[in-house]
């Protein structure tokens, strides 16, 4: 049967939403890959390269230690997953279902709030020689009345990047996780291996796990590609000499000489082929995974006795979260600290000094981090509630979109936004607030659709149907009830999105071209030798800026509501 | 199928067929009347609440029908949802948890009632006739469950359906307050003379109608 559309004009609206979500986001993924392949190829005529050559990869080649610097970006993207998977499935498998997990889980959106940078700073900040461990240890039991002269956090191994990016990632990871939970029956299935005599764990990985992983394996070659790329954590984290595969291409894309673009596009380009070979990698790495998990579920071993593990991965779960939250309550006190000498736990006295010198060169970034991360969220938030709105969903249009959204995850950023950034510089239509917020867009739409889809597919359909039932056409419908029923998910939709904007470090570097600083800009910017006040001020701002757009999504529909006992947050 | 028009008012289904990939759920042809009830019953997953949807028009797209639905006379197969005038009540009251008690009656009553007073007299009125006048600005979620099933009646009234769809709407009810909202919908439905539409799996519900019994499933 055949239900003529409706003519009321937001169901167009809709109906033209996933196409323009595919529009803004593949568009530029895709012509930005090719803009970076060109001149990795030798042809950019705006630089004078008129003719397709390999030089420009004969000379990255032969940059000193590029084979390194190459390694340590396979190294770092494999062992941050690794780790990662594994803790995110620990956890999980711990604390499913218990008084523990249910608080933990509260933590999970504000720690995935903070932009990496921040949570990165925040630990250098602990774990530096002169770091806040050190400071509580010392000189009582180590001695030290001077900072030893340990390469910590930049350590040559990445082994404090790879941490770095574990403590942000696992939440990531948990989040994902916990909304793959609800598709499953995961309490029963549980239950039923429990019954068995299966140990806690051991019923978890045999049979949760591979349902859950099915479904968060996007996510988990999002952190791959990710941690393979990422910039300004190494920047913060990294290993200096020389540093990941990542962090020369995005020197040698702001160089002034802008002969050294062929040679960053040829990176890009090797950046992207390092990214596929992991992902071929993790291919295997699952199938080996998988068959080790099938050969000792058939072994029939109940790993009855697991209650030692289970308490050391608790530890493990709540120390993590204790990291993260003191590294940023640490910036904070290292912002308005006065004099804190090692090795004093705690400083001299609190002063607002740093705050008051940082104050006329915050505005303007801090302007710009509002803007961009309003307008670009915003912008997400509409479509994705159009998209979700559309009440003829097309399988196949709904499938490209899921490919589109997950493109920007899982391509690495320099291997388009180079592209992008030389696009901008040619056709002059960049470094505007325009292509900046198209740039976040691309982003944040991505995560603002995961974060709403959930929600708006699990309210009860007959709120609809009761409304339809009772004369009120599909616009008004969504107007009066659809839309105020999901004024919670939206706004937090939204919060997600901001978040995401105010922490997005190389789009806003390479788009803006330096002239739109952010607060994260500007805080990565001193990752090389500011002192840490000024740190402590960019950085601790950089963590409290999306706290705000949660709190906000949290505290507005409990005002508007606050006489309807059934629209309050459970 | 080609007429638009059929002499009896009421409600009427002709050859409605619906088809879930190559199951018959349901295969009907049935006139109701103003003010009968035509009860349709069989086990759950019979496709009971699938004819439901299908004369609501909702119906899942997974789901293919044939066959027509007439409204007072009309043709309504091909209409939207909202322009059937078939009010329906569900297993559970959805009340709109957002408003107030009386905000949801003020939803429900048609925009022809143009005046503000007009309208809070109406939705008060239809408050006081079911026995709950003063719960005008409550909060729906304060509610006993029999006062909610009361709302939620007195809403869908409201809206002044042509018909009336009943979707199991008493089995979430203990004993007692199930006859007594059997009688009250029933009744209500001859006074306003509605044809109703009853899915059921429960006899007694049948049986209290009093009207036709199609057994599907």
């Amino acid at each position: 049967m055949i239900v003529p559309r409706p003519k009321e004009p937001i169901f167009y609206a809709a109906l033209a939403a996933p196409y323009l979500i595919i529009t803004l986001v593949s568009v530029p993924v895709l012509s930005g890959l090719l803009g970076t392949l060109l001149p990795a190829l030798g042809y950019l005529p705006a630089l004078g390269g008129n003719h397709f050559s390999l030089s420009a990869f004969t000379q990255l080649f032969a940059e000193p230690g590029i084979t390194r610097s190459m390694l340590l970006s396979l190294w770092i993207g494999l062992a941050a997953t690794i780790i990662s998977t594994l803790s995110s499935a620990a956890i999980l498998g711990a604390g499913f279902g218990t008084r523990s997990w249910a608080i933990l889980t509260r933590f999970l959106s504000p720690i995935l709030s903070i932009p990496h940078a921040a949570a990165a700073f925040g630990l250098a900040f602990i774990i530096m020689p002169s770091g806040f461990v050190s400071r509580i240890i010392s000189p009582e039991l180590t001695g030290w009345v001077n900072p030893p002269d340990v390469l910590i956090p930049n350590d040559p191994y990445a082994l404090s990047l790879i941490f770095g990016l574990v403590i942000k990632e696992v939440p990531f990871l948990l989040l994902m996780l916990m909304a793959a939970v609800g598709q499953v029956d995961a309490q029963r299935s549980f239950n039923m291996s429990s019954a068995l005599g299966y140990g806690r764990l051991a019923a978890f990985s045999h049979v949760l796990w591979p349902q859950l992983y099915r479904q968060i394996r996007i996510a988990v070659f999002a952190v791959l590609a990710f941690s393979a790329s990422v910039v300004d954590v190494s920047l913060i984290l990294g290993p200096t000499t020389p540093p990941p595969l990542s962090v020369n291409l995005v020197r040698w894309m702001n160089d002034p000489d802008l002969s050294y673009r062929f040679l960053a596009s040829a990176g890009a380009m090797v950046q992207l082929a390092l990214v596929i070979l992991l992902f071929g990698l993790w291919l295997i790495l699952e199938r080996a995974g998988g068959g080790f998990r099938a050969y000792v579920a058939l072994t029939g071993r109940r790993y009855a006795n697991d209650s030692w593990l289970i308490k050391i991965i608790q530890f493990k779960a709540w120390l993590l979260t204790a990291l993260v939250l003191s590294g940023i309550a640490l910036l904070g006190l290292w912002s308005v600290s006065a004099l804190w000498q090692f090795p004093d736990a705690l400083p001299s006295g609190l002063t607002l000094s740093a705050w008051m010198r940082a104050a006329p060169s915050i505005a303007s970034p801090l302007w710009a981090t509002f803007v961009l991360g309003l307008l670009s969220s915003a912008l997400a938030t509409i479509l994705c509630v159009l998209c979700l709105a559309n009440i003829e969903k097309n399988a196949t249009t709904y499938k490209v979109m899921a490919l589109s959204l997950s493109l920007p995850l899982i391509v690495p950023q320099t291997a388009f936004l180079f592209g992008l950034q030389i696009a901008a510089l040619k056709s002059g239509i960049g470094y505007g607030y325009g292509a900046l917020i198209l740039t976040h867009l691309i982003f944040v739409a991505p995560y603002v659709f995961l974060s709403l889809s959930h929600a708006w597919e699990s309210l009860d359909p007959r709120y609809e149907q009761m409304s339809q039932a009772l004369g009120k056409s599909r616009s008004r419908t969504l107007l009066a009830i659809r839309l105020p029923l999901m004024l919670r998910p939206i706004l937090t939709a939204f919060a997600v999105g901001f978040a995401v904007s105010a922490g997005l470090y190389l789009p806003t570097l390479l788009i803006g071209a330096g002239r739109l600083p952010t607060i994260t800009t500007e805080a990565v910017a001193l990752a090389s030798g500011a002192n840490r006040r000024t740190i402590g001020v960019y950085a601790f701002l950089q963590s409290i800026i999306p706290f705000i757009g949660f709190a906000l999504a949290f505290a507005m529909p409990a005002w508007l509501f606050r006489n309807r006992a059934a629209m309050q947050a459970a | 199928m080609s007429e638009n028009t059929v002499p009896e008012l009421g409600l009427q289904l002709e050859s409605v067929s619906i088809v879930l990939g190559t199951r018959t759920l349901v295969s009907l042809t049935a006139n109701v009347q103003s003010g009968e009830v035509l009860s349709v019953m069989g086990p759950s997953g019979s496709g009971k609440s699938t004819l439901l949807a299908f004369i609501g028009g909702f119906l899942d797209p997974h789901f293919s029908a044939s066959g027509s639905v007439f409204i007072r006379g009309q043709n309504v197969t091909n209409l939207d949802a909202s322009a059937r005038h078939a009010g329906i009540l569900f297993q559970d009251p959805l009340l709109f948890p957002h408003m107030s008690v009386g905000g949801n009656l003020m939803f429900a009553i048609p925009s022809s009632v143009k005046d503000k007073t007009a309208r809070i007299a109406k939705a008060k009125a239809a408050l006081e006739e079911m026995e709950l006048g003063g719960c005008f600005d409550h909060d729906p979620a304060r509610l006993s469950g029999g006062q909610k099933a009361r709302v939620a009646l007195a809403r869908t009234l409201l809206s002044e359906p042509h018909a009336l769809l009943l979707d199991e709407p008493f089995s979430r009810l203990d004993a007692a307050l199930r006859s007594q909202m059997r009688e009250l919908i029933f009744t209500r439905a001859k006074t306003l003379r509605l044809p109703v539409v009853l899915v059921t799996h429960d006899p007694e519900d049948a049986a209290a109608a009093g009207g036709q019994i199609i057994q599907i499933g």
